[in-house]
């Protein structure tokens, strides 16, 4: 019987073949936290008087609230800039970017490595191949001190994208479409491998999409298999790496077969993640604001799509659309590629790399009974600000319309 | 043996309504945390808990971030444990680790109403409710063991301190 990769990663790790249902303790090659989860983490080594065993395998990253929208922010940001510096961690400042993008731009990650997060979307760096799953700030400090953690080997699940996507129709589509399906606890505590012909012909900048959102079903961890594809983007940020894929008779806990050409652009109601209908179910309904960014929809890719749209149209009157690169050198892209100028010359408001309008902590936080059609990660009640707001989740594309038509729209009126 | 009368909730309760991010600002404060858990699911739970001690749920509990801070608020407000048909990963585990007893009962949510009294047997897995309809034994999944440990102990902070004192003093261990 064949291996998938959750087997070949972890028995690799272990020393000898696992199997599914056993805790293990492996060594943990990468683990970070940000503004939002290492002031806690923090706290623990301090109570324990802990320090950090391989602080070359600790990262920081102030990113949720950067820059820091008010002074407890900053008190945090600064507590972490003196810790780091303590200990010689790296740490990523403010403007730096979203951890789950920058990490791996800066060639920290590579495939096969156990990397350990304190957030739950660190799951993105799957499409590394990497088995990257997040946790809370208790175990990764312990990760940081010690430089292991327990893990208990997850059931794994194929979800086979077979065909192509339509033109408009982008990862973010398809992944809403899976999560759909399966519900928002359909992977709970399992490993996804998202493999089939539609991955293979992904960039990785929708391969990531993928991986991030797999925790939207609970997953432990979203892999996409390391192929030339991948190589040549890690090459590229100089990291070597081999191909790493699972084998052809491979043996699945659980199995899931999707006709990429028959998804079409899709959207998560306001509430859970799992309410997806296609947009044009819901055409017409009115937004106040377009969110296009995060660690799920804020690559260069999302705004060459975008741009599609907004290229020599407006954002339409009374609608706020705000644009956040997910790091710095995603931003340095669009300047030096000219969309960063159409985006501002369509009206969209530019900001800093941040999760900040994500998490309702700044940048664009919504009042009473406001509507937001936003590419970020969730649409839980009061996520993005007052509990009475509304987030419909949607792709780059659909966003890009709807921020021109002040209202739901389906992207292939505009592209097809 | 933990006892007390339940605050019953559905499915997929997720971390950003058991303490919205907005209340994160602080980092961590207890006084905060306490005052906030889960105002924008219900905005009566300050005063229920003050009663109610379990909260029994549906499916997939805590999903959604990794906040630590989702269990403390919980845990600080005055939760003494919290069954449910499923919880999400990230919460299970950060819920042991803080030393907040968590309980995965298959068949609960319909067992139990609103209101009702149930007595916690967390090392034999076993939760008796004690409703209207009369006494029932529900069975769930035990914790395994060297989770156990870590909650007898108060949270991983405490084990770990337990476990690395005995490490460094074998007299005292």
């Amino acid at each position: 019987m064949g291996a998938t990769m959750t087997q070949k990663i972890l028995s690799s790790k272990v020393g000898r073949e696992v199997e599914s249902g056993e805790h293990v303790v492996v060594d943990v090659d990468l683990v970070y936290a940000h503004d939002g989860t290492a002031p806690l983490a923090i706290d623990v080594l301090e109570r324990m008087g802990l320090g950090v065993e391989s602080p070359g395998r600790v990262v920081f990253t102030i990113d949720h609230a950067a820059p820091a929208p008010h002074a407890e922010a900053a008190a945090l940001h600064l507590q972490m800039r003196a810790f780091a510096s303590r200990h010689g961690i790296r740490i990523f400042d403010v403007g730096q970017g979203i951890s789950h993008q920058v990490i791996p731009e800066s060639g920290l990650v590579s495939p096969g490595m156990v990397v350990i997060g304190a957030d739950s979307h660190t799951v993105t760096l799957g499409a590394y191949g990497s088995f990257a799953t997040g946790v809370g700030s208790t175990d990764a400090a312990i990760a940081m001190a010690r430089g292991r953690i327990w893990l208990r080997i997850p059931e794994v699940m194929a979800i086979r994208l077979e065909g192509r996507l339509r033109e408009h129709v982008m990862a973010r589509d398809a992944i809403l479409e899976i999560i759909g399906r399966l519900g928002s606890d359909g992977a709970n505590y399992m490993a996804v491998e998202f493999l089939g012909s539609a991955v293979e012909a992904m960039s990785v900048d929708s391969r990531v999409v993928l991986s991030n959102m797999s925790v939207e079903m609970g997953a432990k961890v979203g892999l996409v298999p390391v192929d030339s594809t991948t190589i040549r983007w890690l090459e590229e940020r100089g990291v070597s790496a081999e191909p790493l894929a699972p084998d052809g008779d491979a043996e699945y806990d659980y199995e899931h077969v999707l006709n990429a050409g028959e998804i079409k652009p899709n959207v998560a109601l306001p509430g859970n993640v799992d309410r997806v209908v296609p947009v044009e179910e819901r055409e017409g309904v009115p937004v106040n604001e377009v969110f296009i960014g995060s660690c799920s929809g804020g690559r260069f890719e999302d705004f060459l799509q975008a741009a599609r749209i907004l290229r020599g149209r407006r954002v339409r009157e009374g609608v706020r659309c705000i644009a956040a690169p997910a790091s710095r050198n995603i931003y340095e892209s669009l300047a030096e590629s000219g969309l960063l100028a159409e985006l501002v010359r369509s009206g969209c408001v530019v900001g800093p790399p941040t999760c900040g309008p994500c998490i309702g902590a700044h940048m664009g936080i919504l009042g009473p009974g406001e509507v937001v059609a936003s590419t970020s990660t969730r649409n839980f009640p009061g996520r993005m600000g007052h509990p009475t707001s509304q987030i419909y989740l949607v792709s780059p594309l659909t966003a890009a319309a709807t921020a021109v038509r002040g209202q739901l729209t389906d992207p292939g009126r505009f592209v097809s | 043996m933990i006892r007390g009368r339940v605050i019953k909730y559905g499915d997929d309760v997720d971390t950003d309504v058991i303490i919205p991010a907005r209340y994160l600002k602080h980092g961590a404060d207890p006084q905060v945390l306490k005052e906030h858990a889960m105002e924008d699911l219900d905005p009566e739970f300050g005063s229920k808990v003050r009663e109610r001690t379990i909260i029994v749920a549906g499916r997939n509990f805590g999903c959604g971030s990794s906040r630590e801070q989702a269990p403390l608020a919980l845990k600080y407000a005055g939760v003494r444990a919290i069954l449910a048909e499923s919880f999400a990963r990230i919460f299970f585990r950060n819920a042991i680790n803080v030393g907040l007893p968590v309980m995965e009962v298959p068949g609960i949510s319909e067992a139990v109403e609103d209101g009702d009294e149930v007595e916690v047997d967390l090392e034999r897995g076993l939760v008796r409710v004690l409703g209207r309809g009369g006494e029932r034994v529900l069975r769930g999944t035990r914790i395994p063991e060297f989770l156990m440990e870590i909650l007898e102990a108060g949270g991983l902070v405490p084990y770990l301190r337990r476990r690395f004192h005995a490490e460094d003093s074998p007299d005292t261990g």
